[in-house]
């Protein structure tokens, strides 16, 4: 029996490691990210209505330019993305948001996601798309087919269907995301998120503290440029 | 192929390598699970594991790198528990496996320290068990 002794405690511990393994996986899932409508939402948003980026969020000469490189799938995204709210909507007109397209292939249904936001964007609905699929990021993320959700939030907008899912699925979004991914990739983004403010990159975690320290250094620093 | 006799010190060290693989095992299917839930709820909000494990770097294709960590893990736990019942031939896999663990360890490492500039305490646990087993797989003498 001894002789088997090892076999046994390494099969054991295989089946102990896979259990242990699915069950968290089952039980661990990501609650959706919760945000209520807040002032940041109803700040000036630059949408022409046309295909391109950046997106713009906030006074067009406000002092502190915050800059996110995201990836729609990205949970660290959406977390961040809530905090960025709250300071939105504590600095107004003082601070304005851009957001850069940064899908990373790790993420599945990160790109048809990202061109599900431009084909919103281009009929004016970029920022009402953007922050339907962090709300929901646990929804369309876990889905097999999430177009079917991108096209039930892009009908919830009231846009013009056959014109979204036209601009969903053309070359011209999906270059012009991967442009903007590469335009973040030469400026040294690796990662999502990735954020700068008045142009410096943001180091360590996104948290509210952290990220109003860092608005305040860029604030305080602002006149000397 | 008989068991060996092994020393007593050789027996211990390869108990506790096994049990030291055994917690990397552990925190490697934790990491894992993270990287496929997207919950990294118990990193702590000010922790870098959300920049770590949302990183280019953390995925091999579609596999989590942490996956590969399972795998090594579990290997040199098997290793290492086959060394510790008497099969001493398992050593060089055991070894050469740790040897590789540890350069992969040195360069995930780099990446968080100068690339990512974000540390994920999980990540960090891997590295320090991967060290102990490295240097436990160079001072344990060799079997009679």
């Amino acid at each position: 029996m001894k002789r088997y002794l090892p076999f046994l405690i390494i099969i054991a511990v295989a089946l102990i490691t896979a259990a242990t393994g699915l069950w968290l996986y089952k039980t661990k899932m990501r609650p959706a990210p919760r945000r209520e409508a807040t002032a940041a939402n109803s700040l000036p948003q630059k949408e022409e209505g046309k295909l391109g980026g950046p997106h713009v969020r906030g006074a067009v000469n406000a002092p502190l330019t915050l800059e996110i490189y995201g990836d729609f799938q990205c949970p660290p995204c959406a977390t961040t993305t809530v905090v960025i709210d709250e300071l939105q909507q504590e600095y107004g007109q003082r601070m304005r948001l851009i957001f850069h397209e940064f899908p990373l292939a790790m993420h599945a249904h990160a790109l048809a996601a990202a061109m599900a936001a431009e084909a919103a964007g281009a009929q004016g609905h970029f920022w009402d798309m953007h922050d339907m699929l962090y709300r929901y990021q646990a929804v369309w993320s876990k889905a097999s087919n999430p177009e079917r959700l991108f096209r039930a939030y892009a009908e919830s907008f009231g846009l013009d269907m056959a014109k979204f899912e036209a601009a969903a699925k053309s070359d011209e979004t999906r270059e012009r995301i991967m442009a903007e991914g590469s335009a973040g990739a030469a400026r040294g983004v690796v990662n999502t998120p990735t954020i700068f403010i008045n142009g410096e990159v943001a180091r360590g975690g996104f948290t509210q503290d952290n990220l109003k320290t860092a608005l305040a250094t860029a604030l305080s620093a602002k006149p000397k440029n | 192929m008989a068991p060996l006799t092994l020393s007593p010190g050789a027996k211990v060290a390869y108990v506790v390598m096994a049990l030291i693989a055994l917690i990397g095992l552990a925190d490697a299917t934790f990491l894992t699970v993270m990287h496929l839930t997207g919950d990294d709820s118990l990193c702590g909000p000010s922790s870098g594991c959300s920049t770590v494990l949302s990183s280019t770097y953390a995925s091999v294709g579609k596999v989590p790198t942490a996956a590969f960590g399972m795998a090594a893990y579990f290997v040199v736990f098997s290793a290492a528990i086959c060394c510790a019942f008497g099969y001493p031939r398992v050593r060089t896999l055991l070894n050469c496996l740790v040897a590789v663990m540890f350069v992969a360890t040195l360069g995930f490492l780099y990446l968080q320290a100068f690339v990512l500039h974000a540390y994920c305490p999980f990540c960090l646990l891997s590295a320090a068990l991967t060290f102990l087993l490295a240097g436990l797989s160079v001072v344990t003498p060799s079997s009679r």
